[in-house]
């Protein structure tokens, strides 16, 4: 939905100084430190006990697993399945 | 002591609103919800306000643990979307608000069906302004429909009050459970309102067309008036596992293709409520707890997304993803709380969400609902997924679209800023949450366990997402419609209807046509025989008539002779 603003949007100058997450060097160190993060925190079932609420869960890497499998059955199914089903142009309803 | 029902103060006090003028305003339209938030703590438990009517006793003022924590938080949303609003001018909007917000707070404190259906009918019939009040046609023909729905649910439960009366006598409101048509009638004026899958729609469809401070205050007061309207009529009824399963997994799908920031954050609100009706349909105390616990966190940490994205379509006049992107250069203030707001949503630990849902989540682990427990392990990653990274990132970070709008208004920074510190204080601090709970909680959110399972998972999450989208596997946002059960009655329903009509006018048509003709027929016949040359409007001469008569004369003695003989 559009609305018009109260004024004119401003847009960026042309002599804008670039931020730090411009650089796409920079966005590689992100996501190597989310990667990092990530190694980090599913080692840390071998020290921490875990009191299982199921009988499943307790099992190494059970969460990061679900997480990780889960989130990307979710974008690829709604990508690949419900997207094709249900999308169509905008303004579909507008006539 | 004073023992007046809040929701009422705030409805009073709407009226004077339009007479105000400047700071007064404002200062008079904070001071309700500081007063209705005293008055409520200063009320003790018990039914304080009743009156006679149709044979019966009227509750209005029933307070219990239930009816206190939904009342306090509606208070607290309400205080929160003033302050987000003050700077609007239109004070059509400040009033329905405030009636709107009234009406809710009053339905919580009813103890009888009655009651709570007259302010069931006020919360659609004052909330259809916020979205009026955006002034563009979609948002007219949303509103239209949003009402018809809205009224749709309290006509259902007038029919379910009417028919459980006819059935128990009573018109109390307490547990009613699914045994008679009273009460599925009223279980489905509840779901509509609740956003039961296939009722959903209505929410999707209603909210991205509301004002930016409307959306707000919607987000917080009909869908968790209903959960609470569940909690109170429903505890333990299984079927709400299976309807809350249902809404916990589904809109997440919808949330991951949607442009519009504002409809995924609806679809995001529909998933939110499925956790709280699957705590509901559990029943136990510690599920109903976490319901409970769930509705409080969600209200603020919702109302704080809705408002950080409000503030950019205040800003830039549009929130759809694919016009967005690179905000955080000039609006750095709304983006963090923006971030406070999906990671409370995305129960991280330290904010609101991890000490709430954990609890939903525990309980159905409990009662050995291990399907129910995965599908909403599922649906805490999705939520992470959309509203965590999803609205952030589209909006905030993403491609840079070269806009460099103004920070929000300082009103709305404030708003979003108390509501960040209530997001993270309850994250750290659950005690005081967990104190006004309807039961007893025994149950600590920060064991080592819980705190790791989470982190992983949402590490996890937030890896999968990465790596989608740095492969490109993840689907760019494109400006598009997407169907929903809308559908139906947008276009199917509108089809249908059309030919209908088209049917029966050619039906119609031909009636007249035939009839045209039949009685042109007549005419012509008429005209014939009765006309100015018609045989029976000849002018007779005398003599005929004379012979005639002498004829008839014969013919008759000739019978009379026939006779004799």
């Amino acid at each position: 939905m559009t609305d018009h603003p109260e004024t004119e949007v401003p847009m960026a100058a042309p002599d804008e100084a670039p931020r730090r997450l411009d650089r796409k060097a920079n966005v590689t160190k992100v996501a190597w430190a989310l990667y990092i993060v990530c190694a980090v925190v599913i080692l840390l079932d071998f020290p921490i006990h875990r009191h299982a609420d199921t009988s499943f869960d307790g099992n190494f890497g059970f969460y990061g697993a679900y997480g990780f499998v889960g989130s990307v059955l979710l974008v690829l199914v709604a990508k690949y399945i419900l997207r094709r089903i249900v999308k169509r142009p905008e303004g579909y309803y507008d006539d | 002591m004073i023992e007046f029902p809040p929701g009422l103060l705030l409805i009073l006090g709407a009226l004077p609103v339009p007479f105000l003028r400047g700071p007064l305003r404002g200062i008079w339209m904070l001071a309700l919800p500081v007063a209705a938030f005293a008055l409520l703590y200063s009320l003790p438990d018990g039914n304080h306000f009743q009156i006679a009517a149709f044979g019966q006793e009227l509750e209005l003022l029933r307070v219990d643990a239930l009816s206190r924590v939904f009342g306090y938080v509606f208070i607290i949303a309400v205080f929160l979307g003033v302050i987000y609003s003050l700077h609007v001018r239109a004070v059509e909007e400040h009033v329905s608000g405030l009636i709107y917000a009234g009406a809710a707070i009053g339905a919580v404190f009813v103890g009888d069906l009655v009651s709570l259906f007259v302010y069931w009918e006020l919360t659609a019939i004052a909330s259809v302004f916020l979205i009026l009040a955006r002034r563009t046609p979609e948002a007219l023909a949303a509103s239209v429909r949003y009402l018809i729905i809205q009224v749709g649910s309290g006509v259902l439960l007038l029919a379910g009050l009417v028919v459980r009366w006819h059935e128990t006598g009573s018109i109390e409101f307490g547990h009613i459970g699914i045994d008679g048509a009273g009460g599925i009638l009223i279980l489905l004026a509840f779901g509509i309102k609740a956003a039961f899958p296939l009722l959903h729609n209505w929410l999707q469809d209603s909210y991205p067309q509301a004002t930016p401070t409307g959306a707000v205050l919607l987000s917080a007061f009909t869908t968790k008036l209903a959960i609470y309207a569940l909690a109170r009529g429903y505890a333990g009824t299984e079927e709400l596992i299976w309807i809350g399963v249902t809404m916990a997994a589904f809109p997440i799908f919808f949330a991951v293709i949607e442009n519009d920031l504002r409809r995924v954050l609806a679809y995001s609100l529909n998933n939110q409520l499925g956790f709280m009706v699957v705590g509901v349909g559990i029943g136990t105390e510690l599920a109903l707890n976490g319901a409970a616990a769930h509705a409080f966190t969600h209200i603020i940490y919702k109302s704080l997304l809705f408002m950080s994205m409000g503030a950019v379509l205040h800003r830039t006049g549009t929130v759809l993803a694919t016009e967005l992107g690179g905000l955080y250069k000039s609006m750095p203030f709304t983006t963090v709380f923006c971030i406070i707001g999906g990671a409370s949503i995305s129960a991280f630990p330290l904010f609101s969400g991890f000490v709430s849902k954990s609890m939903i989540l525990a309980a159905a682990a409990h009662e050995e609902f291990y399907f129910t427990w995965l599908v909403l392990l599922f649906a805490s990653a999705g939520v992470f997924h959309h509203s965590g990274i999803k609205i952030p990132f589209f909006a905030f970070f993403a491609h840079d679209s070269g806009k460099r709008p103004k920070e929000a208004p300082l009103n709305m920074l404030i708003a979003m800023g108390l509501a960040s510190i209530l997001c993270i204080g309850i994250g750290v601090w659950p005690s005081a949450l967990y104190a006004i709970l309807p039961f007893e909680v025994d149950f600590r959110p920060y064991t080592d366990s819980h705190v790791l399972s989470q982190v992983q998972l949402l590490f996890f999450s937030a890896l999968a997402f990465t790596v989608l989208m740095r492969t490109g596997l993840y689907p760019p946002e494109l400006r598009c419609t997407n169907l929903d059960t809308d559908w139906l009655y947008r276009r199917l329903g509108r089809n249908v209807l059309r030919r209908l009509t088209r049917a029966a006018g050619a039906i119609q048509t031909r009636f007249y046509d035939t009839l045209n003709r039949r009685g042109q027929r007549l005419l012509v016949q008429l005209y014939r025989h009765h006309g100015p040359h018609g045989v029976l409007a000849r002018t007779w001469p005398t003599g005929s008539m004379v012979l005639w008569v002498a004829l008839l004369l014969f013919a008759y003695l000739f019978l009379y002779f026939i006779d004799i003989f």
